[in-house]
């Protein structure tokens, strides 16, 4: 089944402010196998200039993530998650995320398309402060693997 | 953003020092707890196979966070990588045979940008075959 085309452009409600701890971002660094001082050392991340320990590149996914989820998986949308694979992600960068930063995501279905059989959807979220500042943008393509044909 | 790499100091075609990430059912159990990707296919053998895929396989995401410490552990400041981005082109399959599988990872300067910018072009790879496609990664240098 095709996924419904009524879906692109649609953009849902900020999510609920997530205050990012330097506990995950520890946690989150030792699960990629990343001992950069940076991500653990407060002391050493305030050397490069920073608050407080800094985000990996890749942290933004862990609380994404979850918004992200909710929005792929409305029924009215049609996806079969149970053949979903993840295509693509990328992440655009204002400035990187330290612990302390509190962060909502704001997520937009940005396109919807067949191609080979699969349905593919691009999901783009805008991260930003609780107070409006922009600090990343990424997005997210998921693949329904042989849904098209059906 | 500071870092010790100046833009002046990188030509097209520095290559950044290269890595290998061993990857063991363990790294991906610690991986869907801190990112709250719990997706079976990432922890239950029986299930990933049953779904046709080989074995379990490490979360992309799993993959795409270990990618790219080549280039962080290269620059120092994780905070000067501004942009990046990758396509999943094939699983990476992580058995339970006491040995898992190994990651391999390399960087290369592709193309230099204005403002102090330049592109690095990741490949990664496991048991020969290419695993990331259209990795590249943005890092603002001094």
């Amino acid at each position: 089944m095709a996924l419904n085309p009524d879906f692109i452009g649609r953009t849902y409600p900020s999510s609920e402010p997530y205050l990012v701890g330097r506990e995950k971002i520890r946690e989150f660094a030792r699960a990629i196998g990343d001992a950069n001082p940076a991500y653990h050392d407060v002391a050493a991340a305030q050397g490069l200039g920073y608050a407080d320990v800094v985000a990996p590149p890749t942290f933004a996914i862990a609380f994404i993530f979850a918004s992200t989820s909710a929005v792929i998986l409305d029924p009215d949308l049609g996806l079969d998650y149970t053949k979903v694979v993840h295509g693509e992600e990328s992440f655009v960068y204002a400035r990187p995320i330290v612990a302390g930063d509190e962060l909502v995501v704001v997520n937009t279905i940005e396109n919807i398309r067949a191609a080979a059989g699969n349905d593919m959807i691009t999901v783009k979220s805008h991260v930003s402060t609780t107070s409006g500042e922009p600090v990343v943008v990424t997005t997210m393509v998921i693949v329904a693997r042989g849904t098209d044909a059906q | 953003m500071t870092t010790h790499l100046k833009f002046t100091d990188v030509v097209v075609g520095t290559k950044l020092p290269a890595l290998s990430v061993p990857i063991q059912r363990l790294n991906l159990i610690m991986y869907a707890g801190a990112s709250g990707d719990f997706n079976i296919i990432h922890w239950n053998e029986r299930f990933a196979t049953s779904v046709g895929l080989p074995n379990v396989i490490a979360h992309g995401m799993f993959t795409m966070g270990a990618a790219i410490r080549v280039v962080t552990d290269w620059v120092g400041d994780p905070g000067a990588v501004v942009e990046y981005g990758v396509r999943f082109t094939r699983p990476v399959p992580v058995p339970d045979d006491g040995i898992g599988a190994l990651l391999e990872i390399r960087g290369e300067v592709t193309e230099l940008l204005d403002t102090g910018r330049v592109r690095i072009t990741l490949t990664a790879s496991s048991a020969g075959q290419t695993v990331l496609g259209k990795a590249q990664a943005v890092v603002q240098l001094a």
